[in-house]
């Protein structure tokens, strides 16, 4: 691989933004095609399924082989409300492979101490999640019970696309904060992808088994994916 | 920690910009079961450290042996893995899948 070839490909993993490398195994040849660029690509509609399925795979073209390395950004949680559930949902979401990013404006509960080894952002939604950059390889939970803080959070979420999108509440809360989101015009269709109550229904009742039933409907999402495809630019 | 791919890609950038020789293994096939996805990457520079994995830990030392070849050579392999292999006993992959690794040299 040529050196500015690596630094295109970390340039793009950096920056969050789907690429695929060609590799002719016959010789070594190699591209690297963005994913705003695969539409107009030879291997167009390769290229694209394995974007969408973020797997790499060998190509058998005649008696060429070409080998297609998919790099998908890195699956990423963030979260509204650093809460009880998330103190217990960060960790294993670390562990799972996740990067954790909590949000809560309410700076007594939005520390370092309560969470650990993990980005933790004492702001409002609005203001912080347009730097942040939710895409479709990130999951969002909504965590705080409070309308003021999720809501924002969940129309950004919707906005962007994000592979998950779950919210803590009963389906009595989940009905009201239907028919808010709707009042701000956002279609019944898109409003569908909400995930709530949140959580694979599992019987969890204690915070630490609620984060568990949160991760696995995440996990679920992201490896039954109809993946998520990028917006082009 | 494990490394991340992230990690070995960015490492194989600055071990390169370091002056370092430097080669990118990447499991380019599976058959069978097998420890690590296809794509996965394991760097290796001249020194034979490395960072990243390709099979979880059983052929690593053929693999970052054959880098120092590709290294020097400039030439990029494929290198196929199994229990088949006769020397399955000192390389071979013990979970009974076969995997083929290409390496290349980042030039």
């Amino acid at each position: 691989m040529e050196l500015p070839v690596l630094e295109a490909l970390n340039a793009e993993r950096a920056a969050r933004r789907a690429c695929v490398l060609v590799t002719e195994m016959d010789g070594g040849r190699q591209r690297l095609v963005r994913s705003v660029d695969v539409a107009a690509d030879p291997l167009a509609t390769e290229l694209a399924e394995v974007l969408r399925t973020g797997r790499s795979t060998m190509l058998s073209l005649g008696n060429a082989k070409i080998f297609l390395t998919a790099h998908v950004p890195a699956p990423r949680l963030v979260l509204t409300g650093a809460v009880h559930i998330s103190q217990a949902l960060a960790p294993m979401a670390r562990i799972a492979g996740l990067d954790v990013t909590i949000i809560d404006p309410r700076t007594a509960f939005a520390t370092s101490e309560r969470f650990p080894d993990v980005t933790v952002l004492p702001q409002w939604p609005d203001v912080v999640l347009p730097q942040i950059g939710l895409d479709p390889f990130t999951a969002f939970a909504a965590l705080t019970h409070d309308p003021k803080i999720d809501d924002p959070g969940l129309t950004a979420a919707l906005a962007a696309g994000c592979f998950y999108i779950g919210a803590l509440g009963s389906r009595r809360t989940h009905a009201t904060r239907l028919e808010r989101l709707a009042g701000q015009g956002i279609s019944r269709e898109t409003l569908s992808r909400i995930r709530a109550p949140i959580g694979l229904d599992i019987g969890a009742a204690t915070p630490a088994e609620i984060a568990v039933s949160i991760l696995a409907e995440i996990v679920g999402a992201l490896r039954q994916r109809n993946v998520p495809r990028e917006k082009a630019a | 920690m494990f490394a991340r791919e992230d990690d070995v890609l960015e490492a194989a950038e600055r071990w390169r910009c370091e002056g370092r020789g430097v080669a990118l293994a990447t499991v380019v096939e599976t058959w069978g079961s097998a420890p690590r996805p296809v794509g996965s990457h394991l760097a290796i520079d001249e020194a034979g450290h490395f960072l990243g994995s390709v099979s979880g830990g059983c052929v690593e030392g053929a693999v970052v042996a054959e880098a120092a070849e590709v290294i020097a050579s400039g030439a990029p392999r494929l290198m196929e893995f199994g229990v088949a292999d006769e020397t399955a006993w000192q390389v071979g992959l013990s979970c009974g899948g076969r995997i083929a690794v290409y390496i290349e040299k980042v030039a």
